[in-house]
């Protein structure tokens, strides 16, 4: 059996998505900033996907900026924010302990030049708490910047709460939400969003492509100088055909969400439940507050790396947050924040599933977890100094 | 392009030298918990000094199980104090070569044995 479960690192590319974009590539190939004919017909084509775009997260088309994917836009939002708060003396900015690093990262070059950074704890349930969050709001605070949904433990944050706060001191609001557009409801209007992020690869568009949500009136700074595409905000000739594929992705997806989101929470929920029964192991995340494509858990006394290996050998794909996985030395920030000990956020397991995903695959994996964990348990000096009493067990 | 050699994954697959030996006469364990490696080395010497038997335990990720098999093989047999010039670099090496992020898992394997032995030593001596 193949099952792909690692649709929170990518996606494969849905057939709408990939006929869109060849089709634009062999016929809407012209620059759509060049006057004649077939580079005029390539904008209209490109601002047809914006509109699109805007319409599904209930914003309006300028609001919308084309980037070559999260990363990128969620550098453009931290960048342009922390300017604009710089130039009112604003030098401090809100988030969590652990947003993906293409924030997390971008908030350590902010601190290297005088910001000062409010890291939210996320508790042991992996949730931010808004009370915390307004509590922390200060006169100089010029973003709060919170991911809608983890990448790695797939908890969904009180986004909505959030952004009524934020709304109410005055204070800019970014969400990474590239785990979230195309999986679940996003109204920027109604959620109070200024800044926004996605990823089309993550919901079964393809790579190298994405957006920045930026409401009107909000100062955006270029990360990438040149032409005037993008309103002057994102120079390079505009990814026409990948744009197109996006937005022709995106709206599946969504057409598709509250079916997916039916079939696969039963899904989600009978691999808990399976992987609880292995002695020793704990779910991270909150069981309820989460994307109903994902489940990560952590085995005391194995390492994930290894799991991950033997899962690869059965036909699983997934993923770890296992330092050996990482090629550093300590294991995921976002298990760390939420509390887990070194030792056991080494052997997690996170399973993302495809909107395809049966009860039949989840007793696979479920099988096949269970295979494994006791196999390296079965020669683990950990396991064996837990299981003798020599060691307290964590889980 | 694979992670890693197919050494690499058939000692990691089939690893060869698992488990431990009860009346072990030098134990050694080098890693820790934290850091996602612990290797622990069971050695069986006799009275010539041969490394009669070794058996390893490992938590760790592919290349810290692998090590550990590959350098059980190449001391099994042989004596303590050959045992004891076995470097990290000939793990690799017999493992047809580890990503270089890899290489502090053969050093891991390399401490263990020298670790076994010491304790060893320290008993012998008693």
């Amino acid at each position: 059996m193949n099952i792909y479960a690692d649709n929170a690192a990518t996606t494969k590319m849905s057939k709408a998505a990939i006929a869109t974009m060849l089709d634009y590539m062999e016929n809407v190939y012209g620059n759509p900033s060049s006057l004649y004919g077939i580079g005029q017909y390539a904008k209209e084509k490109l601002e047809e996907a914006r509109e699109q775009i805007a319409r599904i997260i209930n914003a309006q088309p300028r609001e919308i900026l084309f980037t070559s994917g999260g990363s990128e836009a969620d550098n453009q939002a931290l960048l342009s924010a922390a300017a604009a708060g710089e130039r009112k003396g604003k030098k401090h900015i809100i988030s969590t302990a652990f947003e993906h690093h293409a924030v997390l990262h971008t908030l350590k070059k902010l601190e290297e030049r005088g910001f000062e950074v409010t890291l939210l704890p996320v508790h042991t349930n992996g949730i931010v708490r808004v009370d915390e969050l307004e509590a922390a709001i200060r006169e100089d605070t010029c973003l709060v910047t919170v991911m809608t949904v983890n990448n790695e433990i797939g908890t969904i944050q009180p986004i909505t709460e959030i952004g009524a706060v934020c709304r109410r001191h005055g204070v800019l609001f970014h969400t990474d939400a590239v785990q979230a557009v195309g999986h679940l409801p996003i109204d920027v209007a109604a959620q109070n969003i200024d800044m926004l992020s996605a990823s089309a690869h993550k919901f079964h568009g393809p790579k190298g492509v994405g957006f920045l949500y930026v409401k009107k009136g909000v100062r955006i700074q270029n990360l990438i100088e040149g032409g005037a595409q993008e309103r002057g905000k994102r120079a390079g000739t505009e990814n026409v055909a990948g744009i197109a594929s996006m937005a022709a992705a995106l709206s599946e997806s969504v057409e598709n969400m509250e079916q997916t989101k039916a079939r696969l929470t039963p899904v989600r929920d009978r691999i808990i439940k399976g992987l609880n029964e292995i002695p020793h192991s704990a779910l991270n995340g909150d069981p309820d507050q989460r994307m109903y494509s994902n489940v990560n858990f952590s085995f005391e006394g194995i390492e994930g790396e290894s799991l991950l290996i033997l899962l690869d050998r059965k036909g699983i794909c997934a993923s770890s947050g296992s330092a050996c996985t990482s090629g550093s030395l300590d294991p995921s920030h976002v298990l760390l924040a939420i509390g887990r000990k070194h030792e056991v956020a080494h052997g997690s397991l996170r399973l993302s599933l495809g909107e395809d995903a049966t009860a039949e695959e989840a007793d696979y994996i479920i099988d096949a977890v269970k295979e494994i964990v006791s196999y390296l348990r079965g020669f683990s000096p950990v396991w064996r100094d837990l299981t003798e009493g020599k060691k307290e067990f964590i889980l | 392009m694979a992670l890693y050699s197919d050494k690499v994954m058939e000692y990691f697959l089939h690893p060869k030298n698992i488990g431990v030996i009860e009346d072990a006469d030098g134990v050694g364990e080098v890693g820790n918990a934290k850091c996602g490696d612990i290797m622990r080395m069971y050695l069986k010497i006799n009275d010539d000094e041969i490394i009669e038997d070794v058996k390893f335990e490992t938590f760790g990720c592919a290349s810290a199980i692998a090590s550990s098999s590959m350098a059980t093989e190449l001391i099994k047999g042989q004596p303590v104090d050959k045992a004891l010039t076995l470097t990290n670099q000939a793990v690799a090496e017999a493992l047809d070569g580890l990503p270089a992020y890899k290489m502090h898992c053969s050093v891991l394997a390399q401490e263990a044995i020298e670790s076994a032995i010491e304790d060893y030593r320290k008993k012998k001596s008693q």
